[in-house]
């Protein structure tokens, strides 16, 4: 199953290379990480998609706590959470799918931030199951490139 | 004041005595400062060594080890030193030299980023960017690695900032780092569910593990044990926590433990873990480990030691004295005489035991370090068949008296060790229980023995084999002894089976070179020359090494294979 795991550390050099490294060197799979320094300057929040068992999430957990630049670990799955990804999508557009492209992108309340002869850029806000859709949707007209922020998340409530 | 000054100012403030080291041209500065200081330095001749006698410091006097090296070369030196003290929780600090800030990327002379390179095998470590903050760090440094679940911390010092100087130096006289907290008590809830199950067990035995002797745990171990009439068997780096002469030891348990260990952990119905972390070749075959047990109660100050291999019914995190000191505020004395007297009968139909035949066997050769120091030696060992040998036939009665790799298995880590524990205590018997092939891995410290006279006493227990490796091959690999013939030569017929009288002389003639360094060098070929050898080697002021020519194919027993169970156990009789 797959955990959001919310990290917060010291907003230090070479922090996020001992995260990854704990993951490599223990052999944890990370399906996405997203870091950014949160409105404390001197912490910073790395949100990481992790997929294991119960068991080697609690591993994860312990062994992230472990480090001495961690300040709390949260798994989020376990708690009402309010969860997010930001995704650039670049797609093949024809003049002759425009208005049904931009028909759908409308629908998935997402925006339209680039535009060329033969493409269209997307920007897209949602969950893991409204990109899957949209992407899936897309893919009739052809994506060309996708970035993504990787999937953030808090608890819900105060 | 500069930043190499801080350096020796601050670990004469942490009561640093005595440092490991070698020096080289990013460590210069702080070399320079040491010199003056009162600080002692002994100098070794390869950085491993002064990882492992940091190391031997430390497990010896519970202190923190300090070591120093230089840049690049000097720093991937320590690696082998610096990880031995990971896997087993030793608290080190290791000093690297670095090249300046400015240069730091550009692929410098001697330039390794030795902060990632050992970003797995330590606590944690830092790069000193600025020389504001290097007494923090070395405080941090200290601390983190002395508390919690000890463990080496590394800091990596560019020159620059060894020159560079800083006005206002005051070093701090306390830590606060938010983001480490070691938990010392365990929850109340836990230890009140681990006495109601040690009050209802009928047959419970304790695990005891390095961690009580990190802990200073000892004597809250032997009293549980005392007031609850419960056996007590220890991991190899729990040796020396419960005194192996007393009625309720078991002695060691797992891969090389004795008989009635693993019978005792296979029929008890609660086993109670603590200060350590069910490592596989304690466990074997994990889903037969314990199997009647109806509770484990797990001790360990570590959160993630618990549970990570077996389930645990009664995780209690916290420091291993500190909840025995609870434990012991509420329980009540028990009796489970059943039980302990059927122990005691394993003990007496199974004991360890080796032939005792003209052969001159390397378990005597143990016995006899036994008698001669009668038990009050710190004995430091390599690793292979000597070392098992070392655990069986001496009897560990106090903490910090045995000191050998047990996470890493480190073949060179013995000797380099031992002169750690020697330079703590000049005025104990330190002796190096050795392997012909693990000796050799660190053989240039006779050197730095013989310089500084630190009387280290080495007993090579000389089988002429990686004697480990080979046994492993006589009872798994068909008895094809692939490369382990330490006598071997190019002329050799390809698959060897065992020496033939023809077989050539082996290398190196470990007295002679005892001698070549200044170091007394005795030799015992058969078994009444063993006691006259030892007995000269130990009343010597100086050090002295001991080479011992024992039964070549001597094999370690008992033994559960890797991954097996109690029932694939091999033979009592070696
Ligand atoms: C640095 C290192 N390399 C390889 C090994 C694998 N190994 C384990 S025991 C052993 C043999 C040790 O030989 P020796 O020191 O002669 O001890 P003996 O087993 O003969 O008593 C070897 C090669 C190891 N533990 N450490
Ligand atoms: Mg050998």
């Amino acid at each position: 199953m797959q955990h959001i795991i919310s990290v917060l550390v010291e907003n230090r050099f070479g922090v996020l290379a001992r995260i990854a490294g704990l993951f490599s060197s223990r052999g944890f799979n990370i399906d996405s990480l997203a870091v950014s320094e949160t409105q404390d300057p001197t912490m910073s929040r790395i949100n990481l998609i992790v997929s294991g068992d119960d068991h080697i999430i609690e591993q994860v957990n312990k062994q992230l706590n472990k480090l001495i630049d961690v300040i709390k670990v949260q798994d989020l799955t376990r708690e009402p959470h309010i969860e997010r990804e930001l995704v650039l999508v670049k797609i093949n557009c024809l003049p002759k799918n425009r208005a049904e492209i931009i028909q759908i992108v409308n629908i998935f309340d997402a925006k339209v931030v680039d535009f060329s002869k033969k493409s269209i850029t997307v920007e897209i806000i949602g969950t893991e199951e409204k990109l899957n859709s949209f992407f899936e949707l897309m893919k009739v007209f052809g994506i060309r490139e996708i970035s993504r922020t990787g999937r953030i998340a808090l608890p819900r409530g105060d | 004041m500069t930043g190499a000054q801080i350096v020796i100012d601050a670990l004469q403030k942490e009561g640093v005595d005595v440092i490991f080291g070698f020096p080289g041209g990013a460590i210069l500065d702080v070399f320079d400062v040491l010199d003056r200081s009162p600080i002692k330095f002994i100098l070794v001749r390869h950085e491993q060594g002064a990882a492992h006698a940091a190391d031997g410091y430390a497990r010896a006097t519970g202190k923190v080890g300090v070591c120093m090296a230089t840049s690049g070369p000097g720093a991937t030196n320590l690696v082998t030193g610096i990880a031995t003290a990971y896997m087993d929780s030793v608290p080190i600090v290791a000093f690297t030299g670095q090249v300046p800030t400015g240069m730091i990327g550009n692929d410098a002379f001697q330039e390794v980023a030795i902060v990632n390179i050992t970003q797995s095998i330590t606590k944690h470590n830092f790069l000193v960017k600025d020389v504001r903050d290097l007494p923090r760090i070395i405080k941090e440094a200290f601390y983190i690695a002395r508390t919690g679940r000890p463990g080496p911390v590394l800091i990596d010092l560019p020159k620059d900032v060894q020159k560079s100087t800083l006005s206002d130096y005051k070093y701090p006289e306390s830590v606060e780092i938010r983001s480490y907290k070691p938990i010392y008590d365990g929850h109340p809830l836990m230890i009140k569910k681990a006495i109601a199950a040690i009050e209802r067990s009928e047959r419970p035995v304790i695990y005891a593990g390095g961690g009580i002797i990190v802990s200073n745990a000892s004597k809250e171990l032997r009293e549980l044990a005392e007031r609850c009439d419960i056996p007590v068997t220890t991991t190899l780096l729990g040796l020396g926590a419960f005194p192996e002469t007393h009625p309720l030891s078991l002695k060691m348990l797992g891969m090389h433990g004795t008989q009635y260990a693993n019978f005792a952990i296979n029929e008890a119905d609660l086993l109670i873990a603590i200060g350590a972390r069910f490592d596989d070749r304690v466990t074997g075959k994990i889903s037969e480990f314990a199997p009647n047990a109806k509770d484990i109660i797990h001790i360990d100050i570590d959160p993630s030691a618990i549970s990570k291999n077996v389930k645990v019914s009664i995780p209690v995190v916290g420091d291993c004295k500190r909840t025995l000191q609870k434990i012991l505020k509420n329980i009540k004395p028990l009796k489970h005489t059943a039980w302990v007297e059927r122990c005691k009968e394993w003990k007496k139909q199974y004991p360890l035991k080796f032939k005792d035949d003209d052969i001159l066997r390397p378990q005597y050769v143990i016995e006899q370090v036994y008698k001669l120091t009668k038990g009050e030696a710190i004995i430091v060992t390599e690793v292979g068949q000597h070392q098992m040998w070392a655990a069986h036939y001496y009897n560990y009665t106090k903490p910090r008296t045995f000191l050998s790799s047990g996470g890493l298995g480190t073949m060179g880590y013995g000797f380099p060790a031992a002169i750690g524990a020697q330079a703590a205590f000049p005025d104990k018997m330190v002796i190096d229980i050795a392997g012909d092939g693990s000796i050799q891995m660190n053989i240039q410290e006779l050197a730095t023995v013989s310089s500084y006279n630190l009387p280290v006493k080495i007993v090579v227990i000389n089988n002429h084999y990686l004697g480990m490796v080979r046994q492993w091959q006589e009872l798994f690999y068909g008895r094809n002894y692939a490369y382990t013939c330490l006598r071997r030569r190019a002329d050799c017929p390809p698959f060897c089976q065992g020496s033939r009288p023809e077989c050539p002389e082996f290398i190196p003639d470990f007295v002679k070179l005892a001698e070549a360094y200044g170091v007394v060098g005795l030799r015992a070929m058969r078994k009444e020359e063993v006691v006259p050898a030892l007995q000269k080697a130990f009343e010597t002021p100086k050090p002295a090494l001991v080479d011992c020519w024992v039964y070549e194919e001597e094999n370690v027993f008992p033994m559960i294979p890797a991954g097996a169970s109690i029932k694939q156990m091999i033979g009592g009789m070696a």
